[in-house]
């Protein structure tokens, strides 16, 4: 498993070029927002949450398609499932691997992005938290999404319609925690929700990707 | 395999078998249609012509007699297309995937009714087309996953993994099910909770509930002759390079 993760931590490393792309999508999505609908401080505090999760998330998204995409085309994946290591075993190595270098970097990014849109300071550590969460349950549920499309020649779009739905209920969460405290209003449930998500996700989603996956294997 | 060897394993194959299950599901598509289009034509008459106004909501109220047969009639096609998915995926069984291919286009309709009547009772009632409740969020989704798994379906070309990937999808989309059905009573939604109930009280009158009661036992059987329907013509196409699908049209040697 170690092993399984320093390989998928080395390829993306060799790749960061690509993977900072959607960092830098999301920085650019961020500065949109106050320049589409106003750069009033008191309305972008209230809306910064929701900006950022929404930004997030399709950050998240642009760099699940290539999850499984470099490894399916140079036939490394077939390597590994005819090696006799179980696939879920690759597949969580590959979440943990995307959250560290999208959803850990969006969560390290989002202080700054707050400060842009004047989201107030103490709220910042909890709007990390929650992200950190959030974009973990992103990661899984994607690796389903992208599984399903690896063996396509376009999954990119395809992959989106897919995976948001399911995204979803962690937006939801999401900002009700951070709204619940911007209200001043006890926020504990739904964040305990959104950890609940996380740990189920973790649990499950690499064996349904791996369900997934051998499909797009054995093609 | 000790269990294929079983007899009720091997009847269960036999039973599945395109061929057989073309010819049996023949009279079964025609009845259930003729008896749910009946039913609901007096379903629909009696509901909107005979039920007597609601107090409250007027005439407006008689929209339930789309909205909420249209709706339960989405969650309980989901719940057979997953209960298939399971058939499909474990026993990979041929004909599971034509329903479910085919439980798709009815149940993206059904949900889009459910969405829309919801909708035009919304306005007078809430005074708006659409708001951001559980209810009609979740069932927004459901809408979603019956797209996402069209477009599966359509984008893998090949057959068995574009069945495959939507049996999974379907699995997955499961998980909206139940908060589709309880998000009324886990919220503090604007669409109110059932109102029919299985075990306990229901707060309807008799004239009311009564033709509410007909016109969803009729879409249901509506919705099963259209699945089964459009199952035996996805039979068809998927098999038509066999003889007997070639005999039964007669169309042999033509083709």
């Amino acid at each position: 498993m170690l092993f399984l993760l320093r390989r998928e931590w080395l390829l993306s490393w060799r790749r960061r070029a690509e993977l900072v792309n959607p960092l830098v999508f999301n920085l650019m999505v961020i500065t949109l927002f106050p320049l589409g609908i106003t750069p009033e401080a008191e309305k972008l505090a209230v809306l910064a949450p929701g900006i950022l999760w929404v930004a997030a998330l399709l950050a998240t998204l642009l760099s699940l398609d290539l999850m499984f995409r470099y490894d399916h085309q140079d036939g490394s994946l077939e390597q590994v499932a005819a090696s006799g290591t179980p696939l879920a075993a690759l597949i969580l190595a590959k979440i943990i691997n995307h959250w560290l270098f999208t959803g850990l970097a969006l969560t390290l990014m989002a202080p700054l992005l707050g400060l842009m849109l004047h989201l107030s300071g103490d709220l910042m550590l909890l709007m990390m938290l929650v992200l950190a969460l959030g974009t973990l349950v992103f990661s899984a549920i994607g690796s389903i999404g992208a599984a399903l499309v690896a063996g396509l020649r376009r999954g990119g779009l395809l992959l989106s319609l897919l995976v948001i739905p399911l995204y979803i209920p962690v937006l939801i969460f999401g900002t009700g925690t951070i709204s619940a405290a911007i209200a001043g209003l006890p926020f504990v449930a739904p964040l305990a929700t959104l950890a609940a998500m996380a740990s189920m996700a973790l649990a499950a989603a690499p064996w349904v990707a791996g369900a997934a996956l051998r499909l797009s294997i054995n093609d | 395999m000790a269990l294929s060897l079983t007899p009720v394993w091997r009847w269960f194959h036999r039973w599945t078998s395109p061929p057989n299950f073309y010819r049996i599901s023949r009279p079964w598509a025609h009845g259930l249609m003729a008896v749910g289009g009946t039913a609901l034509f007096v379903a629909w008459i009696w509901g909107l012509v005979f039920a007597p106004e609601d107090y409250l909501q007027g005439n407006s109220y008689r929209i339930i007699f789309v909205h909420v047969p249209s709706a339960s009639a989405s969650l309980a096609l989901y719940l057979t297309m997953a209960i298939t998915a399971v058939i499909s995926l474990v026993w990979k069984i041929k004909l599971a995937d034509m329903v479910i291919r085919q439980c798709i286009p009815v149940g993206l309709t059904l949900t889009a009714l459910a969405l829309i009547s919801g909708a035009i009772w919304g306005r007078p009632t809430w005074g708006v087309y659409w708001i951001w409740d559980a209810r009609l969020t979740s069932m927004l989704l459901q809408l979603f996953l019956f797209i996402g798994m069209w477009a599966i379906h359509t984008a893998i070309d090949q057959q068995k993994l574009a069945d495959r990937a939507t049996a999974i999808l379907v699995l997955v989309g499961f998980v909206n099910l139940p908060i589709i059905k309880w998000s009324v009573d886990w919220w503090n939604t604007m669409h109110q909770p059932a109102t029919i109930r299985i075990t306990g009280e229901t707060t309807m009158v008799w004239e009311m509930l009564a033709p509410l009661l007909l016109s969803m036992a009729a879409t249901y059987c509506v919705v099963a002759a259209l699945v089964l329907y459009r199952t035996r013509w996805e039979i068809l196409y998927r098999e038509r390079k066999t003889r007997w699908v070639q005999d039964e049209l007669g169309i042999r040697g033509k083709a």
